[in-house]
This record gives structure tokens, sequence and C-alpha cells, in this order.
């Protein structure tokens, strides 16, 4: 079953929580991963594979530094979520 | 800025180790005469012919921020975590020209030395590749591996700009990287200097590698008996892990913002054995060319010299080598030398080593009293020295100075010293 958008922003958060130690509560729609969130692009990669994992979605690598906030990388879950 | 004979000091000192989280642990534990030498549980090791080790007391990923110390190799952690106590021992407060306005970056540097660098994360992330797959290979995995990596962790840490720096000689690499750091001041480069040791290792790998070169000790039924320098039934070395670091500091910068001063380090004495890629030279050549290079180049004097913190890693070969190449050196000036083998409790933390047994030697002449070498049942005859055994012992008063060897394989001898302030 298709996770719904509060289901993944929960997921990324506690993604966030793990690898970059920001506050789940502080993981909202319009954050930027690099700018508010303290993820690096090293650990964007790992925020990456973390949510394919979860969410059981491939994200290819030219689609990455497309997903500049977590309401970005939302939408493109709940689109190619399998 | 420059001048190539600025006087060094030693103003922080910081410490994790298999006897305590911190130097001040430590200290108390070399005092005692504590083994930190303990068994190593688990079937990863149960195939093993060595089944102990000298883990470190505090584990560094239970004290450093959760999101910092999974980004880091375990040695970067060590590194870390004593740097982080030297520094704020040191009177320092957090980045250099950020929230610390005494020292500017551009004169500030890091060098810290890991003699095997990132060994475990290399592995554990080739058991990732293997058994997960490629997509799952942790994208911080060169970064941890590298041996610069703690370096250059402890360098974002102070923002040092100067350089930062990694000398790799095996076991002399923390030797090596206090010495480069004392150069790098006289140099002119820099006013201040973090410089130290450290090591992680404790993994199947490396262990089953160094048992079958035959250099460790397979004496598992009594692990904290294992670690006995200069005693008749020494078999090698035990495996330790975990960092000591210094904030070394031109004397005229510690003068003027009025820092602690814990002693002076009046240089290095540095050769090669060009003799076997990893066997000691029995005579002890080499060593004593280091020795005798430090005299040369030093002015200390041998009649001050009443402490030395010996490489001694409880090796048949090594311990006798060693202390003939003192001999061959000081001639009787060795007899008022109070030889201490730290590694009895530490066990050898290879390129850690230099960094904790400075640490060691700068605390046996600030408190003058040199750690105790554990373990000595009966002393080897040929051990030809007064060897500090079984209780600490009280070093002398007025000016005293004190050496820290460090020797490692590939024929690489760096020899320290300090005297008391």
């Amino acid at each position: 079953m298709a996770a719904t958008q509060e289901e993944i922003v929960a997921g990324l958060a506690e993604i966030v929580n793990e690898i970059a130690g920001i506050p789940v509560e502080d993981v909202q729609l319009d954050k930027s991963f690099t700018d508010d969130l303290d993820v690096d692009s090293l650990s964007m990669v790992e925020v990456v594979v973390a949510a394919e994992e979860r969410f059981d979605v491939k994200i290819p690598d030219e689609d990455v530094k497309n997903l500049k906030t977590v309401g970005d990388a939302t939408d493109y879950i709940q689109k190619h979520q399998g | 800025m420059s001048s190539t004979n600025r006087t060094v000091v030693v103003t922080g000192i910081g410490a994790t180790t298999p006897l305590g989280g911190d130097s001040a642990s430590t200290w108390e534990g070399l005092i005692a005469g504590r083994s930190g030498v303990v068994a190593l549980e688990g079937e990863r090791y149960a195939e093993l012919p060595v089944k102990i080790a000298a883990l470190a007391a505090v584990d560094p990923a239970e004290v450093l921020p959760r999101p910092l110390a999974r980004r880091l190799d375990r040695s970067a952690q060590f590194a870390l975590i004593a740097a982080k106590e030297a520094w704020a021992d040191a009177g320092y407060t957090g980045k250099a020209g950020e929230d610390d306005e005494s020292i500017a970056p551009d004169r500030l540097g890091s060098v810290i030395a890991s003699g095997i660098g990132g060994v475990t994360t290399l592995l554990d992330q080739y058991d990732v590749l293997k058994e997960k797959g490629v997509r799952r290979v942790s994208p911080h995995t060169v970064p941890m591996l590298m041996p610069n990596g703690p370096s250059a962790n402890v360098g974002l840490e102070v923002n040092a700009q100067a350089g930062v720096h990694t000398p790799v000689s095996a076991c002399a690499s923390g030797a090596e990287a206090i010495g480069y750091a004392v150069e790098m001041i006289r140099a002119g480069r820099a006013d201040v200097v973090v410089a130290g040791g450290t090591e992680a290792a404790i993994h199947p790998l490396p262990i089953a590698a160094f048992a079958n070169m035959m250099a460790m000790s397979k004496n598992n039924d009594e692990p904290e008996k294992a670690s006995r320098p200069y005693d008749t039934a020494r078999d090698g070395f035990v495996l330790g892990e975990g960092a000591g670091v210094i904030v070394l500091e031109s004397a005229e910068h510690a003068a003027a913002r009025g820092a602690r001063v814990y002693c002076e380090v009046l240089g290095q004495g540095l050769s090669a054995d060009s003799h076997h890629i990893a066997q000691p030279e029995p005579t002890g050549r080499g060593i004593a060319a280091a020795m005798q290079n430090l005299l040369d180049a030093t002015d200390l004097k041998p009649a001050e010299l009443v402490h030395l913190n010996a490489h001694a890693t409880s090796t048949p070969q090594g311990d006798i080598a060693e202390i003939k190449a003192l001999r061959k050196t000081l001639g009787d000036d060795l007899d008022h030398v109070a030889i201490s083998s730290t590694k009895s409790m530490t066990g050898h933390l290879l390129g850690g080593a230099g960094g904790i047994e400075t640490v060691a030697t700068v605390l046996a002449l600030h408190h003058r009293t040199a750690p105790p070498t554990i373990n000595i049942d009966e002393l080897d005859e040929d051990i030809d020295a007064d060897i500090v055994r079984d209780e600490a012992r009280q070093l002398p008063g007025g000016t005293i100075a004190a050496v820290n060897n460090s020797f490692g394989f590939g024929g690489h001898n760096v020899v320290l010293a300090f005297r008391s302030v």
C-alpha cells in the first residue's frame, strides 16, 4: 500500500534525525535539506538510500539533485513508489 | 614570522585509552599499575589464535554526538575526543578566530597520525558491499578510511589553517606527528599545533595478520598478564586502541596569553634502520643513532635525563635491542634513567602509541612520577637498565628531562625529549 504524504514526511523525518541529528519536528515540507537540515551532499546520498529502502522506490542519481526540499522528496516518492 | 630557534612548550593534553576516557583517568590507571587488557568476546574472534586486546575504556561513539560519530572512523572518533580535551585543557574555547580570538586560524595546525588509518571502516564496508550490494556502501567511506581523516577532522574542529598533516610510519607515527608539529612551530609556520596519534584496529583481520607474523602475545588465559615487557616470559605485544593528543605552542605565544605550561619540548632525534621491513635491527644501531641525533640536535644534557618511556612492546627481540641502543649512546648516564614501558598496561596502540606515551611522559614530568612497568615476574638478564617495576616511582626535583621512544615496522625510529619547567 502506498504511503501517504504524512507518512512519507514522518519517515523522512526519522531518517534525517538518524543521519543529521535534526529533531523530527523540524523536518517540514518547506525545509531545504542542505540549508535547513544540516544534510550535506554525502549525507544526502545516505538519506536517498534509506528512503529508497523504506518507501520501495528507486531514486536515480540524476534525480537526486532536484530534491532540494523535504517537499520535493515527498512528491517524488509519492509519484514513484512501487 | 619566521624564527628558527623558537622554544616549544606543551600547554594542553588529552587522551582516551584502554585505562580511561580522558587523560586524568588514564594517568590514574598508569600510576596504579592497572592492566587495560581484556578477553575479546564474540564469535568473530573465536577462530583466532589471539583473543585478547586492550579495548578502549570508554566507547568513543557514546561520547560524540550520534550524527558526528556515524560519519567518523573509530580512529577519528578517538582523535577528536582526545583533541577536544587537549584543546580545552590548553585554555582554548571552540574554533580559532571564530569562538576564540587568542589564536588566528592561519597560525594553527593539526598533525594527528595513525599507523593503519580507517581499517575497520574499510573492512566493514567491504562486508556491506558483499552482503547488501553497491548501493548500500556508505558515501562517507573514503573520508572515513583515509589515514589523514583524524588529522583533518581535528583541524576542522579547531579551524586549523596553517597546515593539516599526517606522517605515517607504522608504530612510530604518533611520535613522528609530534616531532613534525614541533618543526612547524620552529620553522615559523604556526604558533600552535594540535598533535598526536590515534589507532583503532581491533578487528579479526589485523589481529590475524599480526598473529601470523608471530608478533603478538597468545596469553589468552591471563589477559591482564599478557603484556609483559622485559619479563623472561614475554611472547609478543597486545593490540590496544585509543588516542593521545597534546597542544604544542611557541613559548612566546603561550606566555602572551598566560597559558599554563606542562613542560618544554626539546626536540626530536630520527633515524631509519634499513635492516628489514618488520624485524628490529638486533644491535639497536638505528635506535642508538636516533638517540645520538637527539643529543646533537637539542640541548638535552644526558645528566638531566631521569625518565624514559620506552617503546618496549613486549617482544623478545625488540625490548633488548632498545636497551642495548640506549646503553650504547648514553653509557653510564643510562644508570640514572628510570625506564617505564606503559605498554605493559595500555597494550600497543601502534600509531597511537607515540600519542598516549607522549601524554604519559609529559604527565610524568609534570607530576614528577614515573609509571611502573607491570607484569615483570623475572627480569630478562639482558635488560641492563633501571626498569621501574611493580610500583610508580618518584622522580627528582630540580630541572629534569624525559624521553619518549617510538619505533615502527619499516625501521622508523623517533625519539622525543621533554624538559620540566
